[in-house]
C-alpha cells in the first residue's frame, strides 16, 4: 500500500529559479534563501520519496484565456519545462507517474472532485522552482529529477478560485486515493506558492509577516481554521497573489492523521523576506 | 460576482471573469510571446505585431507605453503581462516596481526593508487620508 510519508510547503518565486540558473545563488541577496532550505535538502536525501504529488498553479503558461481548469491532474508520461518568455529553465524534463496519477484521478473523481485530466502540459516555475529548491540542481552527468512527479494544478489566477475548504477536502481525497493504491510507494505531497506578495498595481510589494506566521501555525495545528479563511482576507492581508496559499491546504489535507490526534511533527520551518517581491515560507511536516 | 467584496482593497484589480473577457485578446497577445520567434517579430515592429491582434486601440497603446496599470485596468493580468517584461529583458521586480510609481532602487530598498507594510494598506479609505500607498 502506498502512503503519504510527509508533506512539504514552499513558495515558488520565479526569481529563485533565475538566481539558480544564472549562478547567483551565493550572492548576499540570495544566499540566505538557499541556506534556509539546506536542512530540508539534507532531510530529503535521507527520506527520498518514490513519487511527489506537486500542487502548484500554472501562471498563464499551459492554461491561458482559453481554458481555466479549477483542479487539473497530470496523467501524462512527462512534462517539459516551459518557455515563459525568458526561454525555458535549464532543468530536466519532469517525469510523471501515469499509473498512480490515473489511480488518484479514478478515486478522487468518484469522491465527487471533478478533476481535469492533463496529458500534455509544459510546466512553469510554479512546478520547477520547488523541485530546484528541495532537490538542488541535478548534476550534468545524471540530468534528471530524483523521482517522478504528478503535477496537480489549481486555478488561483482567474476568479472564481476554489475555497480553502475545498482545497483541504481535495487533499484528504488524494490521501485516501494514495492509501488505496496497490503498490508500495512512499509518496510526498507538496503544496507550493505564497506567501504574502502582491505583484500588481500601486499596492505591489505588500508583505505581511504576521499573517504569514499565523498561517503557518494554523496550517500545522488547526488546518480546519486555515481552511475557512475567506478569499478576501488573503487578498487584503497577504496581497493579491497571496491567494496562492490555498494550495498549501491541498497538501495539508493529504497529511495522515495521527492516532493520538496531535498535530504533525514540524521537521523544518523557514521564513525569509524578500525574494524579489515575495515572502518565502517553507515547512516540512511528517505524521 | 466576487468583485464587490474586494472593492475596498486599495491599488488592486481582481482578475475575474469580467476582466478576463475584457482582456481576452490582450492576454492572448501576451501568451504569444512565449515563442521566441514571436518575441523577435514583436521587437522588430511592435505596432505591426499588435495590429495582428483584435485588441482595442487603448490596449495597444497601453502595451506600447508599457503602462502596466493601464493594462490591468483594461483586462490584463500580471501573469500574462509579465511575458512583455520577459520580452523586454527586464526582471519581474523591475516590472512590478514600475507599477508602484517608485524608481527601481527605491522599490528594491522597500523590499529589502521587509516590503510594503500591511498597516495603512488594507482599505481604500486609508489611502485617501494620506494620499496613496503607505510604503
Amino acid at each position: 500500500m502506498a502512503q503519504v510519508s510527509a508533506t512539504v510547503y514552499t513558495s515558488h518565486v520565479p526569481a529563485i529559479g533565475a538566481a539558480l540558473d544564472h549562478g547567483r545563488a551565493a550572492e548576499p541577496y540570495w544566499a540566505p534563501v538557499f541556506a534556509g532550505y539546506e536542512a530540508s535538502r539534507a532531510w530529503l536525501r535521507e527520506n527520498p520519496p518514490d513519487v511527489v504529488v506537486l500542487v502548484f498553479n500554472d501562471h498563464a503558461t499551459a492554461f491561458g484565456p482559453d481554458l481555466v481548469p479549477t483542479f487539473a491532474i497530470g496523467t501524462g508520461e512527462s512534462y517539459a519545462p516551459a518557455d515563459e518568455g525568458w526561454g525555458a529553465r535549464p532543468v530536466p524534463v519532469v517525469q510523471g507517474h501515469p499509473e498512480l496519477a490515473a489511480h488518484i484521478a479514478q478515486s478522487v473523481i468518484q469522491d465527487d472532485f471533478d478533476l481535469t485530466l492533463v496529458n500534455r502540459m509544459d510546466v512553469d516555475h510554479g512546478l520547477t522552482v520547488p523541485l530546484s529548491l528541495l532537490f538542488g540542481q541535478p548534476p550534468a552527468e545524471d540530468f534528471r529529477w530524483p523521482c517522478p512527479v504528478i503535477p496537480l494544478a489549481v486555478n488561483v489566477v482567474q476568479y472564481p478560485v476554489p475555497s480553502g475548504r475545498r482545497c483541504l477536502a481535495l487533499g484528504r481525497a488524494i490521501r485516501k486515493a494514495i492509501e488505496s493504491y496497490g503498490d508500495h510507494l512512499n509518496v510526498q505531497v507538496w503544496g507550493t506558492g505564497g506567501m504574502s506578495h502582491q505583484l500588481q498595481g500601486p499596492r505591489a510589494g505588500l508583505i505581511n509577516p504576521v499573517f504569514d506566521h499565523a498561517f503557518m501555525d494554523m496550517l500545522t495545528t488547526v488546518p480546519e481554521a486555515a481552511a475557512v479563511i475567506p478569499h478576501v482576507d488573503y487578498v487584503r492581508e497577504a496581497g493579491s497573489e497571496g491567494i496562492e496559499l490555498v494550495m498549501w491546504l491541498v497538501a495539508r489535507g493529504a497529511m495522515p492523521e495521527r492516532a493520538d490526534g496531535r498535530a504533525p511533527t514540524c521537521v523544518h520551518r523557514f521564513y525569509h523576506v524578500p525574494a524579489s517581491n515575495t515572502a518565502v515560507g517553507h515547512l516540512v511536516l511528517t505524521p | 460576482m466576487p468583485s464587490a467584496d474586494f472593492a475596498d482593497i486599495p491599488g488592486t484589480v481582481l482578475f475575474d471573469a469580467q476582466q478576463a473577457r475584457k482582456g481576452y485578446w490582450l492576454n492572448q497577445f501576451c501568451m504569444s510571446l512565449m515563442k521566441a520567434a514571436n518575441r523577435t517579430r514583436f521587437k522588430a515592429d511592435e505596432a505591426a505585431y499588435l495590429a495582428e491582434w483584435p485588441m482595442s486601440d487603448e490596449q495597444r497603446q497601453a502595451v506600447l507605453d508599457r503602462d502596466m496599470n493601464r493594462c490591468l485596468a483594461l483586462g490584463g493580468n500580471i501573469y500574462f503581462l509579465v511575458k512583455i517584461a520577459a520580452t523586454d529583458g527586464i526582471s519581474v521586480q523591475q516590472m512590478v516596481g514600475r507599477m508602484t510609481g517608485m524608481n527601481e532602487a527605491d522599490y528594491r530598498d522597500l523590499m529589502l526593508r521587509g516590503g510594503r507594510p500591511i498597516e495603512g494598506n488594507r482599505y481604500r479609505h486609508e489611502w485617501s487620508s494620506h494620499k496613496g500607498p503607505g510604503g
